[in-house]
């Protein structure tokens, strides 16, 4: 017989504490639409999406009903068209993505992510067309996601790809300058990308995946929040173990709904993604998580420790309770789309270096931050070759998605509404690293990638 | 199969009645009922067997949902799987 008191718990962790669903991304292979003919190629891609996924939205509706929580995104990642796309030109690559965000209006999901290269070690063909129709792309379309990754720990840091990267995020933000440049807010740059990420806008699905998977990413924050407030002022090891069980029933609701709709969708189950992902709601912040350890203001010395406990316990919690676990998995720190880090980067006590420190102990790096539209391309490349820098050498997952915010700077603030929320713009140094990032060629691997 | 049905609000007169009436009607059967406070508020928490519902799940959820705004409450109807999922191992 189910226990009063834990249904109780699970009621007020769904209607107070914002306990739902963040994501369920239904993953789908484009290889078999691969077509020498471009029309052909953007019908096969469009006719294969429509087909996978032409239920999800239904599927997903009726769980959200049968078990009562809120499934908030429904969502749809493919192969990286870079490879898909092999042979095409930029201008045929802006087609593709509006042939995909033809598929995501069809089926009622609200963003497709795999506007995607992998270019680590060097770029096909392919990938330097697809990144040269990035800043067309993200400005002709609205639901379509980006990703570059540029790194890996075993293959080293491809710098040209950081360097015109920097340029790629300027051309984004002036050609979105009529909406705060929010091109670049479906734009990221990564370093190890997972194969099997949920979350946009960096979801992709990888060449090892099969034909269809279903992904699914939880959220939490606020139920976390609420726990460790009522462990009150206890030692570090309690509220480790507070998180660790608040976690694992976050990651069993998850695991429940991704299971249920992999059967009903008749696709396998991929992984639940244990991400703590805010939304810029009231209570549904990771920096009030923070703030509730005893932190004044998220930024503050004690940040980075208290995170790294935070996303360690969320890990522990979480891993006994999914079956198969995978994807960014850690607390996300995006600034826009978290309520606590906007008033603690609004106070100036939150920063941009602070927040690349935080960024070594959890997923998944610069996320949504606002800076100032007179950056430079090079400045941008060398904020992404720093974050960059730390995944590769930690054999971690990080990734950058900045906005230079067209004709504004600090002291104001962008607007990207909905769940991408709104930012301060972060100052940024004004010293040049234009000579370093200009030096072309790669980074080499670090030495303990040499594991064999 | 069965499904959990939580009953919150201000306590008045009637709300068991208003849940119930709706199980009956469209056919499920209550095995079990309990109450208790949470916070300020009254609970009230019904198990019922939902293999001989008339109507298809979603459907009993929405009319009872709408039966407690009417009233005042707020009734969720959720399959007992999510509880069994979080609360075991």
């Amino acid at each position: 017989m189910l226990n009063t008191q834990d249904i109780l718990q699970t009621v007020t962790m769904i209607r107070e504490e914002n306990l739902d669903i963040r994501t369920v991304t239904m993953g789908i292979s484009l290889f078999d639409c691969i077509s020498d003919d471009p029309a052909r190629l953007e019908q096969k891609i469009y006719d294969k999406i429509t087909t996978s996924a032409k239920n999800l939205v239904k599927v997903c509706e009726e769980l959200e009903r049968t078990y009562g929580i809120a499934i908030v995104n429904k969502r749809i990642s493919v192969t990286p068209l870079s490879y898909v796309g092999a042979g095409l030109s930029p201008d045929g690559f802006v087609k593709l993505a509006k042939a995909l965000e033809r598929a995501a209006v069809e089926l009622g999901v609200n963003f497709i992510g795999g506007y995607s290269a992998h270019v680590q070690k060097g770029a096909i063909k392919g990938a330097v067309n697809l990144i040269e129709s990035i800043p067309q792309a993200l400005t002709e379309t609205t639901r379509v996601c980006s990703s570059v990754n540029v790194a890996t720990t075993k293959a080293g840091i491809n710098m040209d790809a950081v360097k015109r990267m920097g340029e790629i995020i300027k051309e984004t933000a002036y050609l979105t300058r009529d909406n705060d440049s929010i091109g670049c807010a479906k734009l990221v740059v990564f370093a190890n990308i997972p194969e099997d990420n949920p979350f946009m806008a960096g979801a992709v699905h990888g060449m090892g995946e099969p034909d269809t998977v279903i992904n699914v990413g939880v959220s939490g924050p606020g139920v976390v929040s609420a726990a460790i407030k009522k462990a009150g002022q206890c030692d570090f090891s309690t509220l480790a173990d507070t998180v660790k069980k608040i976690a694992f029933k976050i990651t069993r609701v998850g695991q429940l709904i991704a299971a249920e709709a992999a059967a009903r969708l008749g696709v396998p189950y991929g992984i639940v993604d244990l991400s703590l992902a805010p939304t810029p709601a009231a209570g549904d912040s990771v920096a009030e998580i923070l703030e509730n350890m005893g932190l004044e203001c998220t930024g503050t010395h004690g940040t980075t420790a208290a995170l790294a406990l935070l996303n360690d316990a969320v890990k522990k919690g979480g891993v006994m309770a999914s079956s198969h676990v995978g994807g960014l998995s850690g607390a996300f720190i995006p600034v826009s789309e978290d309520r606590g880090m906007i008033a603690a980067a609004s106070k100036g006590t939150l920063t941009l270096e602070k927040l690349e420190a935080m960024t070594a102990v959890c997923s998944v790096g610069l996320d949504m931050i606002a800076i100032p539209g007179d950056t430079s391309a090079a400045t941008i490349s060398g904020i992404i070759a720093d974050e960059i820098s730390i995944g590769v050498v930690n054999t971690k997952t990080t990734a950058v998605r900045v906005i230079p915010v067209y004709g504004k700077g600090v002291g104001e603030s962008a607007e990207f509404g909905g769940l991408l929320g709104y930012a301060p713009i972060m100052p940024v140094k004004s010293e040049s690293c234009e000579a370093f990032i200009n030096r072309g060629g790669r980074i080499p691997a670090p030495i303990h990638s040499l594991k064999n | 199969m069965k499904a959990v049905i939580t009953v919150t609000g201000k306590d008045k007169v009637g709300i068991i009645a208003t849940a119930s009436a709706q199980c009956a009607k469209f056919g499920a059967n209550i095995v079990d009922i309990s109450q208790t406070v949470m916070k300020e508020y009254f609970a009230m928490i019904m198990l019922v067997e939902i293999d001989a519902l008339n109507t298809d799940f979603a459907a009993f959820a929405d009319e009872l949902k709408k039966a407690g705004e009417e009233n005042g409450v707020d009734i969720r109807v959720m399959h007992e799987d999510i509880f069994n999922t979080m609360h075991r191992i």
